[in-house]
């Protein structure tokens, strides 16, 4: 039984390219096992704002390498605590991508886009596809390994590993 | 078919011959996480069912980031990790210690061919070693210490190569700041970049970790310096890649006329030749980190500021990458030689440049680091910004109160 919606219809919050994970979360806040003040913190010397107006299963959108430089998986444990659901990007940086996964955080890369701030989208995450639905556009998302669809649809790296005790190809 | 470095590797942990592109499950021969990664490392592995680590003598928890502990809720973190730690019968470099990626490579966590995880993004610091390290989040090296094995995508691989012999008074710093700039923060992103050719040769263990450390700057999984030259004090037997080794890029640079470059804020490869930025009226000069916190770093530094002393405008910070390297810095007379002139000891780790504690610089101010990050709030202010350059361009800087080109100090 997935853990994951896998039918995602929300409004987008469109960002630029290299958002490095200081910008996601600043090293000094990081610290921490509550994840209530790193969703207080999360982008904020992006967008200050971020934190007041994401809605719960907001979408992230992005351009290339997001999440680039530091480890810390409470990038995306943020992200996903202030309620966005899935992040949309044109590529990221690989960490982030592993941990994005491994928490139960999909993520999309679909190459070069021009999804507008604000638009509504609908995402199918089984089939990787992402509607554009103010601009009536579908873009398709590079296929993940099987082994993380898997650890996806368990909802997480934690979930998998419990369940089955070590990796399958 | 011929195979790279990273193929080799792979290939020798999985028992059959891979190449890029092919998924693998692959034993890990090492893994570590620091205070910024392991309390979360700790609360994965015991949520998803561990109850003891895969070998107590291949993992080690480092309290590097926050060490001591500046406040009572990361003091809390720290003794998490000192309980699990002694629970599992690991070792914990304690405060002071030294910063993770120096202290593997000082106690022999990580050698020449091997694979090691850290739950740290500068990781692949260990490719100086001629190893392929690569960094993870707190989850994965979770499952690391559950499992020993990772699951990993064997990656392409990027050959650069330098011809020419760096010139005195240019650094492995510039050379590696050179590359960043030229490949760009993203033009290595889930690629192994090898690095090989004359320049890198003649480098010293301490400058080939400085130029694979910053491996991570071009989002590559992994970055291995070519053996040829490498000195260790133990025997080893290097890994070379064959000549038929396929290669999804080659860089070719002759770096025999580099002059010292900088990082312009506010991101790593916004780099420059120095001459763009002499002048740059600096505050605050900091050495240290797992990129230039090195015997060598505070050598070239204390030869700069012999006898001298900081712009009254500008205060130094100076964070030895180890206790090993604080005393050997003490016994050769430069960290003397460094407090004479006026910079600040502050306790060996990770300090300023993850922006917890140990020097937040102000509003408006600008810093001149030897880190390996430039990016917006790095260091804990927002509304600063930083450069990055060699610890002699720092040094150099910090005499003079403004970016200046640290040659004519050295020659």
């Amino acid at each position: 039984m997935s853990t994951i919606n896998t039918k995602i219809e929300a409004k987008a919050h469109v960002y630029g390219d290299h958002i490095d994970t200081d910008r996601i979360i600043p090293g000094k806040y990081t610290k921490t096992l509550d994840l209530s003040t790193l969703a207080n913190h999360v982008l904020e010397d992006l967008d200050p704002n971020f934190n007041k107006i994401v809605q719960q299963g907001d979408i992230l959108v992005a351009g290339i390498n997001f999440g680039c430089g530091s480890s810390r998986e409470q990038a995306p444990l943020a992200l996903k605590q202030s309620g966005v659901s899935v992040v949309i990007a044109e590529d990221f940086a690989r960490i982030f991508f592993r941990n994005a996964i491994n928490i139960g955080l999909p993520v999309l890369e679909i190459g070069k886009h021009n999804i507008q701030k604000g638009a509504e989208l609908s995402i199918d995450l089984k089939n990787g596809k992402v509607t554009d639905l103010s601009a009536n556009k579908t873009y398709a998302a590079t296929k993940l390994p099987d082994i993380m669809i898997a650890i996806l649809k368990e909802g997480g790296l934690v979930n998998y590993l419990k369940k089955n005790g070590t990796y399958t190809l | 078919m011929g195979q790279t470095i990273s193929e080799k590797i792979i290939s020798n942990h999985v028992g059959n011959k891979v190449y890029a592109g092919e998924l693998v499950i692959s034993d890990v021969d090492g893994c570590m996480a620091s205070d910024t990664t392991g309390p979360l490392t700790i609360k994965a592995f015991k949520a998803m069912g561990g109850k003891k680590v895969f070998n107590p003598e291949k993992c080690a928890l480092i309290i590097d980031h926050a060490a001591p502990s500046p406040n009572e809720r990361i003091a809390n973190l720290h003794k998490m990790m000192r309980d699990f730690a002694k629970e599992q019968g690991m070792r914990l470099f304690e405060i002071g210690e030294g910063i993770c990626h120096q202290v593997m490579v000082e106690n022999q966590y990580v050698k020449p061919g091997d694979i090691f995880v850290g739950a740290d993004s500068h990781t692949p610091t260990y490719g100086a070693l001629n190893a392929f390290a690569c960094g993870v989040g707190s989850t994965d090296l979770a499952a690391v210490m559950m499992t020993g094995k990772i699951w990993l995508k064997v990656p392409q691989t990027i050959k650069v190569h330098c011809s020419g012999k760096l010139q005195d008074g240019v650094t492995a710093k510039d050379l590696i700041l050179f590359l960043v700039g030229k490949i760009t923060v993203s033009g290595a992103t889930y690629q192994a970049i090898e690095f090989c050719g004359e320049a890198f040769e003649g480098l010293s263990l301490a400058s080939r970790m400085t130029i694979a450390n910053m491996s991570s700057e071009m989002g590559a999984k992994t970055g291995i310096v070519h053996p040829k030259g490498l000195e260790l004090d133990y025997d080893f037997s290097g890994i070379t890649p064959d000549d038929d080794a396929e290669y999804i890029k080659t860089f070719d640079f002759d770096v025999s006329d580099l002059e010292p470059q900088v990082s312009a804020p506010e991101s790593p490869d916004n780099v420059h030749n120095i001459s763009n930025y002499e002048g740059t009226k600096i505050n605050y000069a900091f050495i240290g980190t797992c990129c230039n916190g090195r015997l060598e770093d505070f050598n070239i530094a204390a030869k700069i500021l012999k006898g001298k002393k900081i712009h009254p405008d500008v205060r130094m910070v100076i964070a030895p990458a180890s206790q090993s390297v604080l005393l050997d810095a003490i016994s050769n007379g430069s960290m003397t030689t460094l407090i004479e002139a006026g910079a600040s000891l502050i306790t060996s780790g990770c300090g300023p440049c993850v922006g917890t504690h140990q020097g937040v610089p102000a509003d408006g101010e600008v810093v001149i680091s030897a880190a390996n990050r430039n990016f917006r709030g790095r260091m804990g202010n927002p509304k600063s910004n930083i450069f990055l350059g060699a610890p002699s361009t720092v040094a150099a800087s910090a005499i003079e109160g403004k970016i200046v080109n640290p040659k004519k100090y050295l020659i």
